[in-house]
């Protein structure tokens, strides 16, 4: 026990590309807590790491596949999910994982998000939602709160945002959960959850983004939207709430219910490789 | 289940399937793709045949989630394929250079229809033939390959798979709706005639690493350019990006790396070019005036130019196989010894502008803008009227 | 020596990790996440800057026993620049 020891290497710098760091994310962005709790599970998922493969698509979040020190592929706009579909039916000894942001995962991929759930297809989805397009500059994307503000919203967000779990919910997905940055262990705990569960599985992180969507919205910097997510914060259960609960909207008192909302067991997608008897 | 891949034999054969008994003689494991007339038979017949050979079929969402898919498939090690028509080809656009910038191979029928727009559903055009090049945004290059018959879309998608394999470049099928619907003689030889050329894999022992043993995503061969590829899965920790990259396939934006990049990939098909190029000369010895075609025209331009050498004009036709990389030095070739040149095509004028650009004259345009074929009196007419005026 | 109005029957058996701070203070970014996270009020701001400028933790004087390896500011740090190991006493 003595003051800090000042070092060069992370004990996860094997899993991440600790040659790449510092990353490029902002000061006080929830990114990096996220991918640090997947390099984590990665560790203790059992699956060999050549086996892991992780896809991602453009933003912020999308970066994480470049850190990440295992086969990434970083796809075009929204594109992730059905570029993951044919690693994983090409392969299926494949276990891999989505890791990307609220607008290139519900926005321009908001398509190919209803259909992999639909399908109900053997892949990890994480995604990071900051509320807004951080990437490039802070507009608003499909999960911005109606009446924030935005570079393409200076009079307020007049759209109502998605309800990620529900939609989700409805299109079919096996597990779907919603955790923020600041619910670290619960994070990695359903990271670990979503390597053993078949189907599509897919877990929504909050997180701060202080540039672009704090510096518009009177929120300081990312530790003060962490504070914010532990005093707005509510843990649910099963059959402790409604779907409808779910949605987000800053400008109601009401809480921001976190927790696991589905965990089912239906057949994950399998394509037909032979001809039926 | 391996002789099922290769339905050897004699068969009357719809041009759509016969593309489809192509990839699978290929070898293709993996389609994903959407319906879209005049190419749905495709997704059709191998809907029907994949599991017959351990294949996977997948009928996607929508045409960018096919090309994203077969993308992922082809980065998995399999052979993939997705075919469409031009409203599905041009929402393939983006990951067409996500295949070409991250070099990933893949194979694309595009059984073209009138367009543009919704267009001519179910009858033919040829007007998607600049856009196979440059319908992507940024330099890339691509390959491409014009059937002319059932037969030839059988041999041509052959072709196709290996060319892709081996120059890690996408690799497009420019047919049209007439050879995509005709039903025709095709005769598929045993399966060990069928041509295949496999991807360069790497060998830890050629430099394919660096020094810390890590493997180099993007590092070319000297001498083709080309790079080894890694599957995923296999423990080489490869990234690959749309960005602009260095050789470890790490994001590089500097003005160097990305000129570099950008000039390599056109390199690489440009310096391999004769190994790509396929074109078929007709009547050309002593021609003067060479009508320039391919795909379904092509078969009324050859009877036009029997007709005209009947009746003594000096004419002949080169038949473009590959449309890209565009065969410029048979071209420059023949622009020593014939006068006059003509383009039938089904498009308002877009090969044209390439033979122009090499033959460096003015050259005649035979054009319709799609729907019907070019019939032979039409080109008969304007061989007629460039041989006498 | 620590004195309880009734002391445990396990305090033999049951003791408090202790731990050493790691920190890679190039890679911090100055978000003040671990310091206003630790449970034991370990860290503080420096005075001084990495290159980019950023103040990164230090333990606080007299606090360098505090740390009882919890490891919540590695788990929340997003930079991957701090983590801490259990140390024997």
């Amino acid at each position: 026990m003595a003051e800090a020891v000042f070092v060069e290497k992370h004990p996860l710098d094997e899993i991440i590309r600790g040659y790449r760091m510092p990353h490029i994310w902002c000061p006080g962005c929830g990114i990096g807590i996220a991918m640090r709790a997947f390099a984590t599970a990665v560790l203790e998922s059992g699956i060999p790491e050549e086996k892991h493969v992780v896809v991602s698509g453009i933003g912020c979040t999308g970066r994480v596949a470049g850190y990440m020190d295992l086969d990434s592929y970083h796809s075009t706009h929204g594109r992730p999910i059905p570029l993951a579909t044919g690693l994983k039916l090409a392969n299926p000894e494949l276990a891999v994982t989505v890791f990307s942001g609220d607008g290139d995962l519900a926005a321009i991929g908001g398509n190919h998000l209803i259909h992999a759930a639909r399908r109900n297809i053997d892949l990890k989805v994480i995604c990071v939602n900051n509320f807004n397009y951080g990437m490039t500059g802070g507009q608003v994307g499909p999960t911005t709160p109606v009446e924030a503000r935005g570079t393409t919203a200076p009079y307020g967000n007049p759209e109502l945002p998605f309800n990620l779990p529900y939609l989700l919910a409805a299109s079919g997905a096996n597990f779907v959960s919603r955790w923020t940055t600041i619910h670290i262990h619960e994070m990695k705990k359903d990271m670990l959850y979503m390597f053993k569960k078949p189907g599509f599985t897919f877990i929504e992180i909050l997180s701060p983004c202080p540039i672009g969507f704090g510096k518009s919205n009177n929120i300081e910097d990312g530790l003060q939207e962490m504070e914010l997510y532990r005093e707005h914060c509510q843990f649910v259960k099963e059959g402790e709430f409604v779907f409808e609960d779910l949605d987000i909207d800053l400008t109601k008192d009401k809480p921001i219910y976190v927790g696991r909302f589905v965990d089912r067991d239906n057949p994950a997608f399998e394509p037909i490789r032979e001809v039926p008897a | 289940m391996s002789d099922k891949k290769v339905l050897t034999g004699k068969h009357f054969m719809h041009g759509d399937h016969a593309c489809a008994e192509g990839a699978l003689a290929a070898g293709c494991q993996f389609f994903a793709g959407y319906p879209i007339t005049p190419s749905t038979e495709v997704a059709e017949r191998l809907a029907r045949r994949l599991p017959e050979v351990g294949g996977v079929f997948i009928q996607m969402e929508d045409e960018l989630a096919s090309m994203a898919a077969i993308i992922g498939g082809s980065a998995a090690g399999k052979r993939s394929m997705t075919a469409t028509s031009g409203p599905g080809f041009s929402l393939m656009m983006e990951n067409l250079g996500l295949a070409a910038f991250m070099e990933v191979p893949c194979v694309v029928v595009n059984i073209q229809r009138g367009g543009p727009s919704t267009g001519l559903p179910t009858a033919a055009g040829q007007g998607d033939v600049m856009q196979a090049k440059w319908g992507s945004h940024g330099d890339y290059s691509v390959v491409a390959y014009a059937p002319w018959s059932p037969q030839e879309i059988f041999d041509l998608t052959v072709l196709a798979f290996n060319v892709s394999d081996r120059y890690r470049v996408p690799a497009l099928m420019m047919s049209d709706e007439v050879i995509g619907h005709m039903v025709e003689r095709v005769e598929i030889p045993e399966p060990d005639k069928i041509p295949y050329w496999g991807r360069k894999r790497p060998d830890r022992n050629n430099g394919h690493t660096n020094g810390n043993g890590r493997f180099h995503t993007f590092k070319p061969d000297e001498d083709d350019l080309v790079p080894p590829m890694g599957f995923a899965g296999e423990g080489y920790k490869m990234h690959f990006t749309g960005l602009t990259h260095d050789e470890s396939g790490i994001p590089d934006l500097s003005p160097d790396v990305h000129n570099d990049l950008t000039k390599r990939l056109i390199e690489k098909i440009d310096r391999n070019a004769d190994d790509i190029i396929r074109f078929e000369e007709y009547s050309l010895d002593d021609a003067k005036i060479v009508v320039v075609s391919f795909g379904c025209t092509a078969r009324s331009a050859r009877r036009a130019v029997r007709d005209a050498r009947a009746q003594g004009i000096p004419v002949g036709m080169l038949r473009l196989i590959s449309l890209w990389p565009f065969p410029e030095k048979v071209v420059k070739d023949l622009a020593e010894s014939a006068d006059e040149f003509i383009v039938a095509e089904m498009n308002l004028g877009q090969m044209s502008r390439e033979v122009e650009r090499h033959v460096r004259r003015s050259v005649t345009g035979v054009h319709h803008g799609g729907g019907a074929m070019i019939r032979p009196e039409t080109i008969l007419d304007a061989i007629k009227e460039v041989a006498h005026g | 020596m620590r004195v309880f109005e009734r002391t445990p029957i396990d305090i033999e058996k049951v003791t408090v990790p202790h731990g050493q701070v790691y920190i890679i203070p190039e890679r911090c970014k100055g978000c003040e996440m671990c310091v206003e996270f630790c449970p034991k009020d370990v860290l503080e701001n420096s005075v001084s800057t990495n290159a980019k400028g950023y103040h990164y933790p230090e333990v606080i004087a007299g606090k360098e026993g505090a740390c009882i390896h919890c490891e919540f500011c590695m788990v929340v740090c997003p930079e991957f620049a701090i983590f801490t190991e259990a140390v024997e006493v």
